[in-house]
């Protein structure tokens, strides 16, 4: 009497989104298995991994990162020296430096940054706002202008600026847009309804629903996924059939964890490796949750993740 | 095929008569409809009702727990694939891989993680006995172990090592991890004699359910899963298929909680082993054996775990009291925030940020999020007055600023009223904008 394995295959799909062009493209997306579950039946897509760096370069905060970027006097060459990390997929840059009360970086000149990383890497780009709900709508239509034909995936269209963003970003530009709501799948869902009724085809949209570090409320963000993709798979929901986007680095790296000096709490250690592992931890746990990409930090995270990817699929 | 609420209400005496602990032979039929409680509970039950009911309503996943003294742990039980469908109640236990060689210079790492977190204790809860082939030396190592204080997993085929081991430790109720299709008619012996729980293993999935099923004839019935060793894969595909058969396919033999050895499949490697216990933290292990536990591995790990094996019904809570913060003395200035964790470690965070000495005062506001707490009466001038009388603020502090958060501004003047002498701030609506507030309070 042998095990009945009864595999679990659905008929519906997430949806793959590729960004990028050339060699380089990638697929978001695409199963028809819940995370990581190659058993059921082959993954279309492994999930993909992109580093962050921002308008103003590398997250010098972080422990370990002068020490990678050391040389990189320019963005064009921390864009390189990010892109060449092991296992990054995606450079995803940030405009931290643009918010108006974080540096209020001008559109023009946030134009010629992405155009200097643009013009530096062939791999494909994905745009992080500024937070600011007014700045991004500028933003993101003169960089999505500037990138035209890279296929870059815009991540931040929000309740409060999806209509700007989508007809700029999706329907001028044909650019990727990304959904970002908070952490609940019925505002999820409705972004979705409302972004696709401008007229932007759910196969061109990824979604963010956010994410919280491990140990600061994960079960939402864990509970969320798993049932944004239990609609998508078992009922055919095609208003949630969008591969998800996870940016990690910035909640990992903000948590007590990860920030404390070591002569404050000797007994922690370095915390370089705190930090480290915070952002492994939380990347794996929505990767297990059903995340088709993280978005990371540290290059020793990104090969970590990477690692375990290749030793799932 | 599981019952109905309904089907087993149907051979219930049907007498409300509450001997079972439950208001009436309904509610108590629609609990072990779902598993949560044994039809054994009821006394008056006809045994014909048994013989029909018996099988179909026994819990889906075995419940039993390791360990005696103050280190018993309970396994399985688990009743749901998703967490959101209902709850997980067994939480994953971690254990660290030790052997003969390496334990005395293991053991103070083992001993230093172990901290409290929301009124958890974070410890490595069992080690994991390596028999490297001497039993000699793993008679020894057994003998070590005992001392440490934590649960203890015998992994080991040999069975005239086993026996050994047992001879020494079976009062402490340890996990024997060893049998596989070879050996488990003597292991399964083994178990039975020393009365511990017994960890199988096998070559491939049909050859574990071939040998848990041969076991549970045997007469063991608590048994742990191995998912191996041969890749990181298969691990996690025989730890879902192995929680799914028995959840939602209702098969019985592989109704057994399941342990997974990150140690063994990816040694050296810190960081990928983390990254395996989230994996496994979410997805079906219930015992996780590492290579070792660092602070800086149990502070998400442990979190995590703490996160995903929460009561959805029951908001985790901190406990009310005065947190003191950037070193802050009697003089510091006073905030308050409610007692729901997911608050408290936001506002906490971002208040370590600035800098700024603070005391935090957490009042009683039944573990819900600010808004909440206020719609619900939990959080009011009253109950913040309160606070500050029961926990004698106004003698363990010299501030008599306390600044409130921007949701709850409307009782600033109520507040004002009952705290005579108290001037009362409102912070911003957010978390993320309390750093700049208070850095510029200070300058200010």
């Amino acid at each position: 009497m042998a095990f009945k394995a009864t595999p679990q295959k659905f008929t519906a799909k997430i949806n793959a989104l590729t960004v990028g062009t050339g060699d380089r493209e990638i697929s978001l997306g695409g199963e028809n298995v819940f995370p990581f579950y190659s058993f059921d039946a082959p993954i279309e897509n492994s999930p993909k991994i992109g580093i962050e760096i921002h308008d103003a370069g590398h997250y010098a905060g972080i422990p370990g990162m002068d020490e990678y970027y050391a040389g990189a006097d320019t963005l064009a060459e921390t864009a390189r020296r990010a892109a060449a990390v092991e296992g990054a997929d995606f450079l995803a840059v940030s405009f931290d430096g643009a918010h108006p009360d974080g540096g209020d970086r001008s559109v023009e000149d946030c134009v010629a940054v992405i155009k200097e990383i643009a013009d530096a890497v062939d791999i494909p780009i994905v745009i992080e706002g500024s937070k600011s709900i007014d700045k991004d709508v500028k933003l993101f239509d003169k960089i999505s202008e500037a990138l035209s034909g890279r296929n870059i995936l815009v991540l931040s269209a929000r309740e409060e600026n999806y209509k700007s963003i989508a007809a700029s970003v999706g329907l001028a530009y044909s650019q990727k847009v990304g959904a970002e709501s908070a952490v609940d799948i019925n505002l999820a869902k409705q972004l979705n309804v409302l972004i696709s009724q401008m007229g932007v085809k759910s196969e061109n949209t990824a979604m963010n629903l956010g994410s919280a570090a491990a140990g600061y409320g994960f079960e939402y963000v864990a509970s969320t996924i798993d049932r944004v993709k239990a609609a998508a798979l078992a009922q055919n929901d095609m208003m949630l059939q969008m591969p998800i986007v996870t940016p990690v680095g910035a909640e990992a790296w903000s948590v007590k964890e990860a920030i404390v000096s070591e002569e404050d709490f000797p007994e922690w250690g370095p915390m370089e490796i705190r930090g480290i592992n915070m952002e492994v931890s939380t990347a794996a746990a929505c990767l297990a949750a059903g995340s088709n990409a993280v978005i990371l930090r540290h290059p020793e995270s990104v090969k970590a993740v990477s690692r375990f990817i290749k030793a799932l699929i | 095929m599981a019952l109905k609420g309904l089907d087993i209400f149907k051979l219930t005496p049907k007498t409300n008569c509450k001997d079972c602990g439950n208001p009436t032979c309904m509610a108590f039929a629609m609990k072990v409809a779902q598993g949560a409680v044994d039809l054994a509970k009821c006394p008056h039950l006809s045994d014909e009702a048994k013989a029909q009911l018996g099988d179909a309503t026994a819990p889906p996943m075995k419940k039993f727990n390791i360990g005696a003294g103050e280190s018993v742990f309970a396994l399985g039980g688990e009743t749901v694939l998703f967490r959101h469908d209902k709850t997980f109640v067994s939480k994953n236990l971690y254990a660290v891989n030790v052997c003969e060689g390496s334990f005395d210079e293991k053991l103070p790492d083992i001993k230093r993680v172990d901290y409290d977190r929301l009124g958890e204790r974070m410890y490595v809860e069992l080690l994991n006995l390596q028999f490297t082939g001497d039993a000699g030396k793993y008679a020894e190592l057994v003998k070590k172990a005992l001392d440490a204080g934590r649960g203890i997993i015998l992994e080991c085929r040999d069975a005239a090592a086993a026996r050994a081991a047992l001879e020494l430790c079976a009062a402490s109720k340890p996990l024997l991890n060893g049998a596989d299709a070879g050996n488990y008619a003597e292991f399964g012996a083994l178990a039975s004699e020393f009365g511990v729980a017994l960890g199988v293993g096998g070559n491939s999935l049909d050859e574990l359910y071939d040998t848990a099923a041969a076991l549970e004839k045997l007469g063991n019935k608590e048994l742990v899963l191995d998912v191996g060793s041969t890749s990181i894969k298969d691990a996690f595909a025989w730890a879902v298929q192995i929680r799914r058969a028995a959840l939602r396919d209702n098969d019985r033999v592989f109704g057994y909680p399941a342990i997974v050895n990150p140690a063994r499949l990816a040694p050296g490697d810190e960081y990928l082993q983390t990254a395996l216990a989230s994996l496994f933290t979410l997805k079906y292990g219930s015992i996780i054996v590492m290579e070792k536990m660092s602070y800086a591995q149990a502070l998400p790990l442990y979190g995590l775990r703490q996160n995903i094996y929460t009561d959805p019904q029951k908001p985790m809570k901190v406990e009310p009291g005065i947190y003191p913060l950037n070193g802050a003395g009697e003089d510091a200035l006073c905030v308050t925030t409610v007692d729901f964790a997911l608050t408290y470690f936001v506002v906490s965070g971002e208040l370590e940020r600035s800098g700024v000495p603070l005391n935090l005062l957490i009042s009683d506001a039944g573990g819900y999020s600010v808004l909440t707490a206020w719609a619900a009466g939990k959080l009011s001038a009253s109950s913040i007055a309160k606070f500050v009388g029961e926990f004698e603020i106004e003698s363990k502090l010299k501030s008599r600023t306390l600044v409130i958060p921007g949701k709850v501004a409307v009782l600033k003047g109520e507040i004002e009223e009952k705290l005579p002498g108290w001037t009362i701030v409102v912070a911003p609506n957010e978390a993320v904008e309390l750093v700049k507030f208070f850095k510029e309070y200070k300058a200010g």
